[in-house]
């Protein structure tokens, strides 16, 4: 008899199909991983599992936990279940604690509600949940409150908060997608050894095929759904029978086709940043004390000349986005200046000369939020004429609109709609058909990749290869993910702490990093081939055993 | 926490000195000046001069200014020019009528508006939310003083549980007090209970729908559970601010009730002494009223801090 098994799951939200059919099955001790892009189903047969449900749910089929089914359980059964033998760790550790209790009380409560111990004993309890996720009583007291910790800190509280209780059962859907790579590499050695330590069964949900490679036994891939291969890792990625599978599979890695950029030295660089310095005032201490300062960007100068690809990667509060900002002359700089294609950009002191601002542009990483939904794309997309001394109007405008949505991949009929009505994949081709536009010569990409399920990357980066290829933009790619930073840039540079700590041509740095924090980096980074490499050996190792 | 409460109070005296000087500065830029003003356009130069002479306006602005703040602090607010009598007599009858009201109103309205307001976001989109919703829509369309006159002829008219209004003064007893301004306070109170019972209401569901509450529910906690251990506290904050307008709001602001009842409050004096203009009561009044204010805004901020503690390391 499995831990859990899932037969034959249904499930409707106001009669609109969301699972068909879902049949997966874990053992005890053993991690289960379910792969899936955005909408696949993943998240929902998770919640199915819980009883946790939105309105307006039907499900049908059968799931049972150590033979026990959860069709007959009543509510009031699912709240005994639910925290004590299914523990559940989410997405967002930045919102999943409640921000007015402290974590002490928050792990208390799972064990306050499900055994009849004092609070006392519920304390202790929760001090030891809190020591086995790493979280050490002289660093972290149980009266902290949230705010003070970090993310992985944070979701080291969601973990222990699940964990205390020791169920048999722990779902985790995408645990370290919020989190910077060291910090992804340490929560899921942690949930590994709590797996094995406890013989609990894990499910982990997860978009990286990487990361479930590494630390599922058994992998199940959805699919709008519905569950379309599943099997043991390492056969299972090594076969790779169904076409989705391996459409994912090749996506996960994609790295574009670019040809290798001229650099002409005699031209002046794109951008050039010498010795910038960017302080934040840090609230007062006292109502007559100078307020301090944090120094966000110490002294950092680099150049991208036309047409190259320059990647800027480091770890959150590492500087990066301050650094974008500064770039784009959003913020005012306390010390260096910046020149675009030669001309003083901005400085300390002098703000940014807005003749150049027209050579510069940026698109972000949300394509949700980065639009004014009551525009449509023909007004959204032409917004940087303003930077223009004779903006086009008339039919050189309409042929300037069609042109840029064209170059993006999109219709010129797009132009007219609203941008609700666009996928997200479509909504970072608009951002980046903003950007060109006005031709500028670099585009910031902050992060512009990182929300989008790996086979809308795929075409994006593709999308961004052929566009350097052609218009020898540059650009200045920014993100946590080394692996997208490899495959679509020619030189690269690692920040830490304010600083660039490292710099070289791509390959060179992936292959032979010399900054011990680019060597950490890396060694973090989740390698889909390398990991079934290392679970092969292990298992081979086992079976001759 | 202490020096949160330290930089709240600091910024609460500087917000007072600030106040005072600006209403000071507006009763200084009347045409002509206070003295013309007060005794209007026909008035003897003689009788200008006199009064002039009698509020002291030949001295320099600062040393007015400075007189007015320390006459306050001893307690001296001047002599009414309509009223014959000390301003801070004046002010301190009425402040024990207003101020008492204040706080019944808004306890009525409190205590109205949490559980209904609670009620509607646990019941969402159900037959009890629907009706909540649409009687404090009622509430908050129809006036307050439609609703006075109601009350009045309902309870005192035809029932003849409560009297149509006056104020027998505290000296009459507590009791007697409390119920000659229950109707008044209950007509103050319902369509602030309305607004406060929809803000508490719209705040909890967008609390409910956080990560959090989901975290909770995890862990096994039942959706009560969940909402009275988790989501009530963080709901709070914009109930708190909208407590502290309304404060503000009742103490002054009811002189459409004050007059329906016939009581003495603050809203009546403070209207009276404008038509007359009475600049003295007006001065030392308004100057009152902000104080009060200010106070409770400091003591609503207080209150957030103590709701949530992000916020109690915040800059002043």
């Amino acid at each position: 008899m499995s831990l859990l098994e899932i037969e034959k799951l249904n499930l409707s939200i106001y009669g609109l199909p969301i699972l068909r059919d879902v049949s997966l099955f874990l053992e005890a001790g053993k991690v289960l991983g379910i792969v899936g892009e955005s909408g696949s189903g993943k998240s929902m047969t998770a919640m199915s599992v819980m009883q946790l449900l939105p309105g307006g749910s039907e499900w049908s089929g059968h799931i049972r936990l150590d033979g026990r089914s959860l069709n007959e359980c009543s509510e009031k059964e699912m709240c005994r279940i639910r925290g004590n033998d299914i523990g559940m760790v989410f997405q967002e550790p930045m919102t999943a604690l409640n921000p007015v209790q402290t974590i002490g009380d928050q792990v208390a409560e799972t064990i306050l509600i499900h055994t009849g111990t004092s609070r006392r004993d519920a304390m202790a309890i929760a001090r030891e949940a809190l020591n086995r996720v790493g979280l050490p009583e002289d660093r972290f007291p149980l009266d902290r409150y949230p705010h003070n910790l970090s993310g992985g800190q944070r979701q080291r509280v969601v973990i222990a908060m699940a964990i205390a209780l020791k169920p048999r059962l722990l779902i985790a859907d995408e645990p370290t997608t919020a989190l910077d790579v060291t910090t992804q590499a340490q929560i899921l050695t942690l949930l590994k050894r709590l797996v094995e330590e406890d013989d609990m069964g894990l499910v982990l949900i997860t978009h990286d095929l990487a990361v479930v490679a590494d630390m599922a036994d058994e992998i199940a891939i959805m699919k709008d759904g519905e569950v379309v291969e599943q099997g043991k890792t390492v056969p299972l990625f090594r076969r790779m029978s169904h076409p989705y599978t391996k459409a994912l599979f090749e996506a996960s890695g994609h790295v574009p086709e670019r040809k290798t950029h001229e650099i002409d030295a005699a031209k002046p660089p794109v951008v050039q940043v010498d010795d910038v310095i960017r302080d934040y005032a840090l609230p007062r201490t006292s109502l007559f004390s100078a307020p301090g300062r944090f120094r966000a960007v110490d002294n950092v100068s680099l150049k991208i000349a036309r047409g190259e690809n320059v990647g800027l990667v480091g770890e959150s509060g590492c500087g990066k986005s301050t650094l974008t900002r500064a770039i784009l002359a959003l913020d005012s700089i306390q010390g260096g200046e910046i020149r675009l294609n030669g001309d003083l950009f901005s400085s300390s002191g002098g703000g940014p000369n807005i003749k150049s601002r027209r050579q510069v542009q940026v698109v972000f990483q949300d394509p949700y939020s980065s639009f004014n939904p009551r525009h449509r794309v023909d007004r959204l997309i032409t917004e940087p004429f303003h930077l223009l001394d004779n903006p086009p109007t008339g039919a050189e405008r309409r042929e300037r609109i069609v042109s840029a949505l064209t170059d993006v991949g999109l219709r010129a009929s797009d132009a007219d709609k609203y941008i609700h009505e666009f996928s997200g994949g479509q909504r970072q081709r608009i951002a980046i058909a903003r950007a060109l536009i006005i031709e500028p010569s670099l585009i910031v990409l902050d992060e512009a990749v990182s929300a989008l399920d790996v086979s809308i990357r795929a075409q994006i980066l593709d999308l961004l290869a052929d566009l350097s290829d052609r218009l020898a933009v540059s650009y200045l790619f920014i993100s946590h993910d080394l692996s997208v930073v490899r495959a679509i840039t020619d030189r690269v540079m690692v920040m830490k702490a304010g600083r660039i700590v490292e710099e070289g041509p791509t390959e060179d740095v992936f292959l032979n990093p010399q900054h011990a924090y680019t060597k950490e980096l890396l060694a973090a980074t989740p390698i889909l081939d390398a990991a079934l490499s290392a679970r092969e050996a292990r298992e081979h190792r086992n079976s001759e055993r | 926490m202490l020096p949160f409460l330290a930089r709240r109070i600091g910024s609460l005296a500087l917000s007072l000195i600030a106040a005072s000087i600006v209403i000071f500065l507006v009763i200084e830029v009347v045409p002509g000046d206070p003295a013309s003003f007060m005794l209007g356009l026909n008035a003897a130069p003689d009788t200008v001069a006199a009064l002039r002479d009698s509020l002291g306006l030949d001295a320099p602005a600062f040393v007015r200014y400075w007189e007015w703040i320390t006459g306050m602090f001893r307690g001296e607010f001047g002599t009414s020019y309509t009223y014959k009598v000390p301003v801070g007599n004046l002010i301190a009858d009425r402040v024990w009528v207003s101020l008492p009201l204040t706080i019944y109103a808004l306890t009525l309205s409190t205590l109205i508006a949490f559980p209904v307001g609670v009620l509607a976001a646990a019941r969402r989109n159900s037959p009890t939310d629907v009706s909540i919703m649409g009687v404090t829509q009622l509430g908050i369309a129809v006036p307050n003083f439609w609703f006075a006159m109601l009350l009045q002829l309902v309870f005192a008219g035809i029932l003849r549980w409560f009297s149509a209004g006056g104020f027998p003064g505290w000296d009459a007893g507590f009791w007697a007090g409390m119920k000659a301004m229950t109707l008044p306070a209950v007509a103050l109170a319902l369509p602030q209970a309305s607004i406060l019972a929809r803000v508490m209401r719209s705040s909890l569901l967008d609390t409910l729908g956080e990560d959090f509450i989901r975290t909770a529910r995890a862990k096994g906690l039942s959706r009560r559970q969940a909402l009275w251990r988790h989501a009530i506290r963080n709901a709070l904050i914009p109930v708190l601010t909208i407590i502290g307008l309304q404060f503000s709001f009742l103490l002054a602001g009811a002189i459409i009730i004050e007059r329906i009842f016939y009581f003495p409050g603050m809203g009546s004096l403070i209207f009276q002494a404008i038509t007359q203009r009475d600049l003295i009561v007006v001065k030392s009044a308004v100057m009152l009223l902000v104080f009060a204010v200010i106070l409770v805004t400091f003591l609503v901020d207080v209150t957030y801090a103590i709701a949530d503690p992000r916020l109690r390391r915040a800059r002043s």
